[in-house]
């Protein structure tokens, strides 16, 4: 397999004015799950598009494993899956003969078929509903087993997009947990559109942050983490006047400082203590009843990006 | 080909057989062909008429158009099309697997309905032997039943392909059929008076069949051409 499952070289694709996809360069490495971070509307869908070959770009170009996407289309949809913004499964059919026409589509034998569909069905929980109507099923039942379609024909690569937008935590938590397992057991590359940030965090080893079409932001979270977020200090108490956060402002070690519904947020500045602070928020009168320090989440990244392109 | 078929295979399993609803248009189809015509007609009913012949095909063109509006403007509109299309199956086996199974689909109940035609007609009106149709009126009827259904399967699918819903596709395609007939009655009317005399009916026949053939591929290389992903996908 190539080195990188997915380069895209100032890919980018115009409606009218509209730029959906603007200047994208990216590489995504072969073996990894890729989070494509954006809000509605950001382009992660129209990028998904571009790279299966399903819309020609305006301009730059896609290689995705291997093949430009362009004039190799048939290629990257014949070693992709996909489960893209609506599930596509065909609600009158059972869910057996839905992996069973995927399965045909991708040329397995009939043997093959059976084993994986009782596999796949069987570690999601669905064996026991396989003839059932997949209109009958619960939304998260159905979600399920459009996963499995895009894995079921065992491809180098998979696109997700959204695979547990609308979804109440718990289900969205357990279909997380699903598809963690299963990308890890099966080994593939996923490319995964999401603006849900707990699930880039929890699924990712490399993300990027997509805004009006435009790449803000790439590397691990852990790396934009520290770029754009740093340390940072929540402190719980009373008398943090504006006077006192002026001075906590005017320290090196703090980067901001802030009041979050009561609470103190102060950004730091490399690996500072918080002591030295916490005495200077006493002597200016402040209650400190309990002191949190820890680095900033995926989402406080996002919303500074967010706000940095907006300002 | 083993993609065209596996479309077939989804279309019948999706669309044209699923629960007792999908019944009531063929049992319909086949039981004014097949049972109430022929009672009705007694062995009149067997000479198969020109009028009888003509009847027959709009039955099967009007049931063909009831369902093939739900190829494509029904997948777009319970979103399963963008799936299908970013799958590795061509545009070509799509279409064509569509087009194929509903063409069959109508001309097997056209099929059945006239079979079952002779013999509730032998057997609502026994001549002491059993009485079949005309062998080339029937097989005239065979061949243009095929051609005819395969025109309005290509024409329903070129509509569904602009339409949004299943219920515009239908609409359109009522209309459709409405301006294609009168279409077809002002077109027989051109001809010139000498032309009824001037031929047999067998040649009229084939003549018919021939223009309807090249309808049917003009309109599929049309519809080819038009059947793209990303216009699908856009749209």
């Amino acid at each position: 397999m190539a080195e990188y499952a997915i380069r895209t070289h100032h890919l980018s694709r115009i409606f009218g004015s509209v730029h959906a996809v603007d200047d994208l360069s990216l590489e995504v490495p072969a073996g990894m799950v890729f989070g494509f971070l954006g809000a509605n509307g950001a382009g992660k869908t129209t990028t998904i598009h571009l790279l299966l070959g399903l819309l020609e770009p305006t301009a730059g170009q896609a290689t995705v494993l291997g093949f430009d996407s362009r004039t190799q289309a048939d290629q990257i949809r014949a070693r992709t899956g996909s489960l893209l913004e609506f599930n596509g499964l065909y609600e009158r059919m059972s869910a057996e003969d839905n992996l069973d026409l995927y399965g045909r589509i991708y040329h397995l034998s009939a043997a093959d078929r059976q084993a994986r569909a009782k596999e796949l069905l069987t570690h999601l929980g669905l064996w026991d509903r396989r003839k059932d109507q997949v209109g009958t099923w619960s939304r998260g039942m159905k979600q399920k087993l459009a996963v499995a379609r895009a894995l079921f024909h065992r491809p180098p690569l998979i696109f997700l997009d959204e695979p547990t937008s609308g979804f109440d935590p718990l289900a969205a938590a357990t279909l997380r947990d699903d598809l963690a397992t299963l990308v890890k057991r099966e080994g593939a590359t996923v490319f995964l559109n999401t603006h849900n940030l707990a699930e880039a965090e929890r699924l990712c080893a490399l993300v990027g942050v997509i805004r009006q079409g435009k790449l803000l932001a790439l590397g691990n979270p852990d790396e934009l983490r520290f770029k754009q977020g740093g340390p940072q200090a929540e402190i719980v108490g009373r008398g943090f006047t504006n006077d006192l956060l002026a001075r906590l402002s005017e320290r090196p070690e703090v980067a901001s400082a802030e009041l979050q519904n009561g609470h103190l947020l102060l950004g730091l500045r490399g690996e500072s203590e918080v002591g030295p602070l916490v005495s200077l928020i006493v002597r200016n009168g402040g209650e400190v009843e309990e002191v949190r320090k820890g680095a900033a989440s995926l989402e406080d990244v996002f919303l500074t990006l967010m706000e940095e392109e907006h300002a | 080909m083993s993609d065209i078929w596996t479309i077939m295979w989804k279309e019948w399993k999706d669309s044209l057989f699923q629960g007792w609803r999908a019944w009531i248009r063929p049992g319909l189809l086949i039981g004014i062909l097949g049972i109430i015509w022929p009672v009705l007609g007694k062995s009149a009913w067997m000479d198969l008429s020109v009028i009888q012949m003509v009847v027959i095909l709009f039955f099967t063109f009007f049931v063909i158009i009831s369902i093939v509006a739900d190829s494509i403007a029904g997948e777009r509109e319970r979103h399963t099309l963008g799936t299908l299309l970013a799958s590795r199956i061509s545009d070509r086996a799509i279409l064509l697997g569509k087009v194929t199974i509903v063409a069959l689909y109508g001309w097997g109940i056209m099929v059945v309905g006239l079979f079952l035609g002779a013999l509730v007609s032998n057997l609502a009106d026994w001549q002491g032997q059993f009485v079949f149709y005309p062998i080339d009126m029937v097989l005239f009827t065979l061949l243009l039943g095929l051609l005819v259904g395969a025109l309005g399967t290509i024409l329903g699918v070129l509509i569904s392909l602009r339409m949004a819903t299943v219920r515009q596709a239908q609409q359109t395609l009522m209309i459709g059929t409405i301006v294609l007939g009168v279409a077809v009655i002002g077109l027989v009317q051109l001809l010139p008076k000498d032309f009824f005399t001037t031929f047999t009916l067998d040649e009229i026949l084939l003549m018919a069949a021939g223009l309807v053939a090249v309808l049917d591929v003009l309109l599929l290389g049309f519809t080819l051409a038009r059947f793209q992903r990303a216009k699908l996908i856009l749209s």
